[in-house]
């Protein structure tokens, strides 16, 4: 875990690039985070994110995929459309989340 | 002052996934047996990895409409239950150890088969029948889960498995 630079703030982040500390996230940093591996965030990326965001509060642990439809609302296939191929890791990412550690 | 360097960014190696096949052929219809395969899919398609489930023989439990809902997990020739055999085959255990494995799986918010399988088509991977289990079941593409794309010979699972990683369950 180290402290660099995204957006102009200062946010702890592990090796690979995910942020390691919940209250540094914000909205914003989320766009770049998103723009970061090649995605525009809209009003329904950001319903999946801050569904994992308060998800993450509760349960400490990032949500899986099978949550983030059962419980947040969104179906996988609309999970694949909005964060391509890798959709678990990717939502976890902007969402400034540890990856899922889940199998399911 | 020292300067803060700016974050990394994750690969995720989309290109590299893109490229990435695999294939599991499900030859088993209990339970037990059934999980491996659609837990090792639904990891796979979620890596945006092309991914093919062909089921056969007993497999085809796993894709009948009639039975995928209702599999069952034995505990009769089964070491790693560690519990005596004879107690094990007495009537009723079966229902009573399947009851108990579900239980567990819901418990750890696994979904059961049916949905498993919608999620993992719906994410983008594919499932075939053996053409020889569906003859040897009289069974056609019609009595099967209706998203089993086709029902298809050894030799055009050949073809279509070309170049994946092969996993037999």
């Amino acid at each position: 875990m180290s402290l660099t630079m995204i957006a102009g703030h200062e946010v702890h982040v592990d090796d690979e690039g995910f942020m390691t500390d919940y209250d540094e996230w914000n909205e914003e940093l989320a766009k770049t985070l998103a723009a970061n591996i090649g995605i525009e965030l809209g009003e329904r990326h950001m319903e999946a994110i801050r569904f994992l965001r308060d998800d993450f509060k509760t349960e400490g642990e990032t949500a899986t995929l099978r949550r983030v439809t059962t419980l947040g609302g969104i179906p996988t296939k609309e999970l694949f459309q909005l964060f391509p191929k890798k959709p678990a890791k990717k939502m976890a990412y902007v969402a400034g989340l540890p990856k899922p550690a889940g199998c399911v | 002052m020292t300067m803060t360097m700016e974050a990394p960014i994750p690969v995720f190696e989309d290109e590299e996934s893109e490229d990435r096949k695999l294939a599991i052929i499900c030859s088993k219809g209990s339970l037990d047996m059934a999980y491996p395969g659609l837990v090792l899919a639904n990891a796979a398609v979620g890596e945006g990895i092309e991914t093919h489930l062909f089921f056969t023989f007993w497999g085809f439990d796993i894709i009948n409409p009639k039975t995928m809902g209702h599999l069952q997990f034995t505990p009769v020739g089964n070491p790693a239950t560690h519990m005596p055999q004879m107690i094990m085959g007495l009537p009723g255990m079966t229902s009573f150890a399947t009851h108990m494995m579900k239980k567990q799986m819901e418990g750890l918010d696994v979904p059961d088969v049916p949905e498993f399988l919608e999620m993992i088509t719906d994410a983008g991977g594919h499932l075939w029948a053996c053409k020889m289990s569906a003859d040897m079941m009289h069974l056609g593409k019609d009595d099967l889960y209706d998203r089993v794309e086709a029902v298809i010979s050894a030799s055009d699972f050949m073809e279509l498995s070309s170049g994946a990683q092969i996993i037999f369950i």
